[in-house]
């Protein structure tokens, strides 16, 4: 294994290199920039063997990776904010077209007013185009996710795309050491992509044409099917990468000292770092906190999430974007899951670090101190919007 | 034996549901006869993102890919890289976009294509309006028709722009080949065709094919008006090879008015105005054979 | 109707579209009188629907027999797949084919 200091970028720029990505499609834009500069480095340095097509936007960076990997090659791209939006189109076409296409996204804000800073919301409004999304805490798990997420993803009976999701400047520009991984072992973990279809002259067919009312709904079932399906398949693939690196990604929520816990705070992404070492904090002191990183948001492992429910008198869940006309995205997942399950804990969800507003450690201390109130003196609110500068503001707030 | 003047061979089944009379059908055909087999086609929404049929029917002989509105210059690029990628370099690629998928919501990708000179062929089908979603006026709509959202009415509302140039503005992306086909002239085309499958780069082609639905024409009229377009200069046929422009056919001129009254959405037009919509198309042609003459001199740079 | 397991994951289109019979769009059908036909295959050349066959010519006549001595084939009408546009009746050098109405 070759330790190396890296930022989030250029990290990924070395998981498109481990993965032997064939076809690289890419847009720049700001906070993902320096990824499509590395990748571009590797290639014209030779150290990595890829088509690099310098598309005028997203929308076709995103349109000529589904093309290359409906004709058979490994695709890949990268983006962020409103790139990734500009996507969207082709983020349900990739799901539609059943192609394996793995694409890394840098968290940030969307505008106006303009901001370059952390911020879920982009991704969060691809959360119904069908594509596995993961949101990780560090460098590390960005290489290991983009090589873990093709595994999945290139599966036969499984055949979806994946997002893998960084907060911006967190990690996209912040150097922390990485563990490349050496290429011989990727290349057993990964093998070469072998697509069940793809566009052959020896084999003609038609991909994604008119398909009428009969037979379009039993198509949209299928993706519900393998979207579903895909929960075993991404702890399958964590367990066997976890057998090679001793590095666990085996939950899709992530739980750091649940299980005694008495209050349990979700969210996802590097701010749930932080909250892992105030847990330790408060446990020191004696209160019984428990950290649920949401690592994989779609598929939403709701039956995780029930079994954190099962032991916690009360729910916090973190959300950095916000769904205006009815809070964050996370919370209202947790809920839903929650709702048919037999112990529904009071939940209650704090909108946190909007535009790459820093959550510190004190911030999180303070949201489980008010949790501790919740288990204690039952909901007072649904919705707070942690920070909110106002007159009078508590100090733990700053 | 029958001496045949296109290549017999078919890649394109009967069974598909374009309109009687359907010029781009016959696009189509003509198109892969020319290219054979070890072809690739991408397809973004427009008519014949419909007409190869309801799955599982397929009327295309070779791989298809159906894709977004907007996608054809990104989508042939990618599957260009990929079987680079494969080591498949003997495949021809091929767009085959309408008008409106070019000329309109395609000419970012396009464009960007063309750059980049990508080693593909684009094919702008050109019916001159959207007619998949009813005869709405494109970029490519000519001066003085009717279409759905350009009425006659009673303000005279009919179409008031010529034409977009695509094959000037993709040949000024210095791409080695661009030309304008014609389905009334089914050797030439097939002519350029392979003439386009031998040359590497990005290749631009504007087929020319009547759509009776849109344009309120008899069907059995379709070649017939493909062939009345080029005389009468409405659609001259012309190539332009690394930059030199060469008329391809200089027939002997047709009046206009005997090619737009064959055609309902030129209808409501007054002897007045088809002496504009003459004008308008006799100023091209004579630019068109000016940059003929003035391109030639580039011969010399490239000897 | 296909039960959801039996279906690919995405519509990939193989069945040649010769299954569907568009002939049966057409109010007028194409006759050719075989006795004007010069065999030279313009209305084959410009058919939309390729629903003009190339077969063997012999048990047809044409309007010379020099014209069957030279060109062994002759244009067969496919009825399962013409819509009837009329094409081949316009361009047809010698008016050899007639748009008759389809009686149904």
């Amino acid at each position: 294994m070759v330790r190396m200091l890296l930022t989030g970028n250029k990290t990924t720029a070395y998981s498109a290199m481990r993965s032997r990505v064939q076809v690289v499609s890419a847009y720049p834009i700001t906070p993902q920039t320096t990824i499509v500069e590395h990748i571009a480095e590797f290639i014209a340095d030779g150290l990595m063997k890829a088509e690099y097509i310098q598309v005028e936007s997203e929308h076709s960076a995103m349109a000529a990776a589904i093309a290359a990997s409906n004709t058979g090659a490994r695709a890949f791209t990268a983006t962020s904010a409103h790139g990734l939006l500009l996507m969207h189109e082709m983020l349900h076409w990739a799901t539609g077209a059943r192609l394996p296409v793995v694409m890394v996204n840098v968290n940030r804000a969307l505008g106006p007013p303009w901001s370059v800073w952390a911020d879920h919301l982009d991704s969060i409004s691809q959360r119904d185009t069908g594509w596995m999304q993961y949101y990780v805490e560090n460098n590390q798990e960005i290489f290991d996710t983009v090589i873990m997420a093709y595994k999945v993803s290139e599966r036969p009976d499984i055949m979806l795309p994946s997002m893998i999701s960084q907060d911006a400047f967190y990690l996209s520009h912040t150097v922390e050491p990485v563990d490349i991984v050496e290429q011989e072992v990727v290349d057993n973990y990964l093998p070469p992509y072998d697509p069940p279809y793809r566009l052959d002259v020896n084999n003609p067919a038609g991909f994604g044409s008119l398909v009428m009312p009969n037979h379009y709904y039993e198509f949209r079932y299928k993706i519900a099917e393998a979207m579903e399906k895909a929960k075993k398949y991404i702890k399958e693939a964590a367990e066997e990468w976890y057998e090679i690196t001793g590095r666990d990604y085996r939950g899709l929520l992530d739980c750091y000292r649940c299980e005694d816990a008495d209050v349990v705070l979700f969210g996802a992404g590097t701010m749930m770092s932080t909250a892992k070492e105030v847990v330790d904090w408060m446990r020191a002191e004696g209160k019984k906190v428990g950290v649920a990183r949401i690592r994989v948001f779609r598929p939403f492992p709701g039956e995780d999430v029930r079994k954190v429910a099962d032991g916690a008198a009360a729910i916090g869940v973190m959300d950095r974007a916000y769904g205006f006309g009815r809070g964050g995205a996370f919370f209202n997942e947790v809920n839903s899951a929650l709702y048919n399950h037999r112990n529904r804990p009071p939940t209650k969800n704090y909108i946190i670090g909007l535009g790459g507003r820093d959550v510190k450690p004190r911030h999180i201390r303070a949201i489980f101190n008010d949790l501790l109130k919740v288990k204690d003196e039952g909901l007072d609110e649904e919705f707070r919007w942690f920070g909110l500068r106002r007159e009078n503001m508590p100090e733990e707030e700053i | 034996m029958v001496k045949l003047t296109i290549p017999e061979i078919e890649l394109m089944s009967p069974g598909h549901t374009g309109c009687q009379g359907c010029g781009a059908t016959i696009a189509m055909r003509y198109a892969l006869k020319a290219l054979g087999e070890k072809t690739i086609v991408s397809i973004p929404a427009c008519c014949w993102a419909v007409m190869p049929g309801v799955w599982p029917n397929n009327c295309m002989r070779v791989p298809l890919l159906y894709t977004a509105f907007e996608t054809t210059g990104a989508s042939i690029s990618g599957i260009k890289a990929a079987l680079r990628a494969l080591g498949e370099e003997d495949v021809t690629v091929m767009g085959w976009a309408g008008d409106g998928g070019t000329a309109d919501i395609g000419m970012q990708a396009l464009s960007a294509a063309a750059e980049r000179n990508e080693d593909v062929i684009y094919v702008m089908y050109d019916n001159e309006a959207y007619m998949n979603t009813g005869i709405q006026r494109s970029g490519a709509t000519p001066l003085g028709a009717w279409t759905t959202t350009t009425p006659v009415g009673k303000t005279k509302f009919w179409e008031r722009r010529p034409k977009k140039p695509m094959v000037d503005i993709v040949a000024a992306h210095k791409v080695p080949y661009a030309a304008t086909l014609s389905i009334g002239y089914p050797e030439d085309f097939v002519k350029k065709m392979k003439k386009a499958k031998e040359i590497s780069g990005f290749r631009f082609l504007h087929i020319y094919s009547p759509c009776p639905t849109g344009w309120k024409s008899p069907p059995q009229y379709t070649p017939k008006l493909a062939k009345l377009a080029v005389t009468s200069r409405a659609f001259p046929l012309y190539e332009v090879e690394e930059g030199i422009y060469r008329v391809t056919m200089k027939p002997k001129k047709t009046p206009l008015k005997e090619y737009l009254m064959l055609q309902g959405r030129f209808r409501h037009l007054t002897d007045e105005d088809m002496k504009e919509l003459e004008r308008d198309i006799e100023r091209r042609w004579k630019e068109l054979l000016l940059k003929e003459e003035m391109t030639a001199k580039l011969e010399e740079l490239n000897e | 109707m296909i039960p959801y397991d039996k279906l690919p994951h995405t519509p990939i289109a193989s069945v040649n579209s010769v299954v569907v019979k568009t002939g049966a769009w057409r109010t007028f059908k194409p006759v050719i009188n075989y006795e004007k036909c010069i065999r030279c295959m313009i209305c084959w050349k410009f058919c939309p629907d390729v629903s003009i066959r190339l077969e063997d010519g012999s048990s047809y006549p044409a309007q010379s027999e020099r014209i069957k001595e030279t060109i062994k084939e002759a244009p067969v009408i496919d009825y399962d797949h013409c819509k009837g546009c009329g094409i081949c009746a316009e361009e047809c050098p010698t008016k050899a084919i007639e748009m008759v109405p389809e009686e149904k």
